[in-house]
């Protein structure tokens, strides 16, 4: 695995093959029910919202989905977010409240989408509030980043008690290739900068971004979509197990205080 | 890089927008804004401070942190030596507690002259600090924002400045605690999509430029022009994202009317 540069990551993850929410929540829960809308502007599917039920226990899903063929990636925007995505998921965020459902999420983004009407309507502002409702939400959350975990448009369903990636998942402060853009004023050392970045989920566990990392099966996810599922399923049952034991007080003192020290106690 | 702040090179500076030859100490006394044409300077943190804050009232948080440099960046942590230098700053934003007339309050003012207003760790820190701060003496909080966005050299950990201090303001609403925000020019990227934005009151001074994505972004993204406002702070307010545009002049004693105007009187 060791042999796997930054840059082979960067292109796994980027992998028009490589499972994406859909698959994984499709195979994982017993049952699903996506449930669509911001109640305010519109539907934007680059992130899906649901219920969901596992050992008899109900979730709310917040989810990126890139499209896995070119019909459903018009529809999903190419899993990149506009406002509404992130006003829809802080909606099903408050509503896990009123029920005590846990939250699960999937980051697979390459970033919130950078439009005109994206910013007419507060891009900027609906990624704040997301993030700002993720780290105070009364009910345990786990998110799960499957392939590109780009920027804020990431980080705004990614705020949480554990957050877990996959072997080859990326999570980044934006693409290799606006990396390099705006340090080195050369997109074409992207991968240079992918190796610089630090962005594989082994960096990221070094500096404590992350809570854990789940190995992929040989090869990678898209080899075996079912076992990749299995891996998953077992961490979501485990962790909400522990999860589900804690206190609400003590549940939220835990997300603060991590969140307190990011970047305090960096190993190098 | 050229600065379009108020740094004195000589006795005389050039409005970069209408290129008149001025007198500095002419337009300092005038708040920094081109007598001529009505340019606002960007302002140092030190000169928005002595603007906003009764003189001898401020006193400076000081944390004695540093970046951890968790890329590894040699010359990363040399361009900052020199900046400080060059500057005079530690860093991009000087907080502390000061009286705005004659109304205490925790003010932040963050500087473009310093890695152009980015947000790393250590700004992360003094923002977090200061509204930890503002928590415990329960005091009003003003941040004056002016940032290209996350600090690219820091990488993820700059991401997860925006976790960091969102859950802060979090923690500022559980508390009742008010929060000012006034966007200055320019304000972009994670700033924007976290503490920036997430304001009870968000002021911004006319003609500053505020968003999410970057106009060229944008530009390459959808291929077409831009709207001729577009991403101005008139487009902001226009669009519902700012409660009052406000001049430069007139900023100190705004502030003031809405610190004196916020607090409600029922305890039922």
């Amino acid at each position: 695995m060791d042999k796997i540069t930054a840059w082979d990551k960067v292109q796994i993850a980027r992998d028009k093959d490589r499972p994406t929410a859909l698959d994984y929540i499709e195979n994982i829960f017993d049952e699903f029910m996506e449930l669509h809308g911001d109640r305010d502007y519109m539907e934007d599917g680059a992130i899906v919202c649901g219920v969901a039920s596992l050992n008899g226990i109900n979730y709310t899903i917040i989810a990126e989905q890139k499209g896995r063929d070119t019909k459903e990636n018009i529809k999903r925007n190419f899993g990149m977010p506009n406002p509404e995505s992130y006003k829809k998921a802080i909606r099903f965020m408050k509503q896990s409240e009123k029920f005590k459902r846990p939250i699960i999420t999937f980051i697979d983004t390459k970033g919130a989408y950078p439009g005109i009407g994206a910013e007419e309507r507060g891009q900027g502002q609906a990624i704040a509030k997301a993030i700002e409702t993720m780290s105070c939400v009364k009910v345990p959350t786990i998110s799960y980043v499957i392939g590109e975990g780009s920027s804020g448009g990431a980080l705004a369903v990614g705020v949480a008690d554990s957050v877990v990636m996959l072997e080859n998942a990326i999570y980044s402060i934006l693409s290799p290739e606006g990396y390099a853009s705006i340090l080195w004023k050369d997109s074409s050392r992207k991968e240079e900068a992918a190796d610089k970045m630090r962005l594989t989920a082994k960096d990221l566990l070094e500096l404590d971004v992350i809570d854990k990392i789940l190995l992929e099966p040989e090869g990678n996810a898209k080899y075996d979509i079912n076992r990749m599922s299995e891996i998953i399923k077992e961490d979501i049952i485990n962790t909400t197990n522990i999860l589900m034991k804690k206190d609400v007080v003590s549940l939220l003192a835990n997300r603060y205080k991590k969140y307190r020290n990011m970047g305090g106690n960096t190993k190098c | 890089m050229e600065s379009k702040a108020d740094i004195p090179i000589g006795k005389w500076i050039k409005c970069p927008k209408c290129k008149e030859i001025l007198y500095k100490e002419d337009v300092k006394e005038k708040f920094s804004i081109c007598p001529k044409c009505n340019y606002y300077f960007r302002l140092s943190s030190r000169r928005r401070i002595d603007q906003i804050v009764d003189e001898d009232t401020f006193e400076e948080f000081n944390l004695n942190i540093e970046s951890n440099d968790p890329l590894n960046m040699p010359e990363y942590i040399s361009k900052i030596q020199g900046l400080r230098q060059k500057t005079g700053l530690k860093e991009a934003v000087k907080c502390g507690i000061g009286k705005i007339e004659g109304q205490e309050a925790v003010v932040c003012a963050m500087d473009s002259n310093f890695f152009m207003g980015s947000m790393g760790y250590v700004v992360g820190e003094y923002i977090t600090y200061s509204i930890e701060m503002a928590i415990k003496k329960k005091l009003p909080i003003v941040i004056f924002t002016v940032s290209g966005g996350a600090r690219m050299q820091e990488g993820i950990v700059s991401l997860m400045q925006m976790a960091k201090t969102s859950s802060a303001v979090a923690k500022l609403n559980e508390a009742g605690v008010l929060y000012i925000s006034v966007l200055t020019d320019p304000t972009y990227g994670g700033v924007t999509a976290s503490f920036a934005t997430l304001a009870d009151v968000v002021i911004a001074e006319p003609g500053a430029m505020i968003g999410f994505a970057g106009k060229r972004v944008i530009e390459q993204t959808i291929n077409e022009n831009l709207p001729e406002d577009f991403q101005s702070a008139e487009f902001l307010f226009k669009h519902g994202f700012v409660d009052k545009i406000v001049k430069r002049q007139d900023l100190k004693h705004t502030i003031s009317d809405i610190i004196r105007l916020s607090k409600g009187a029922y305890h039922g």
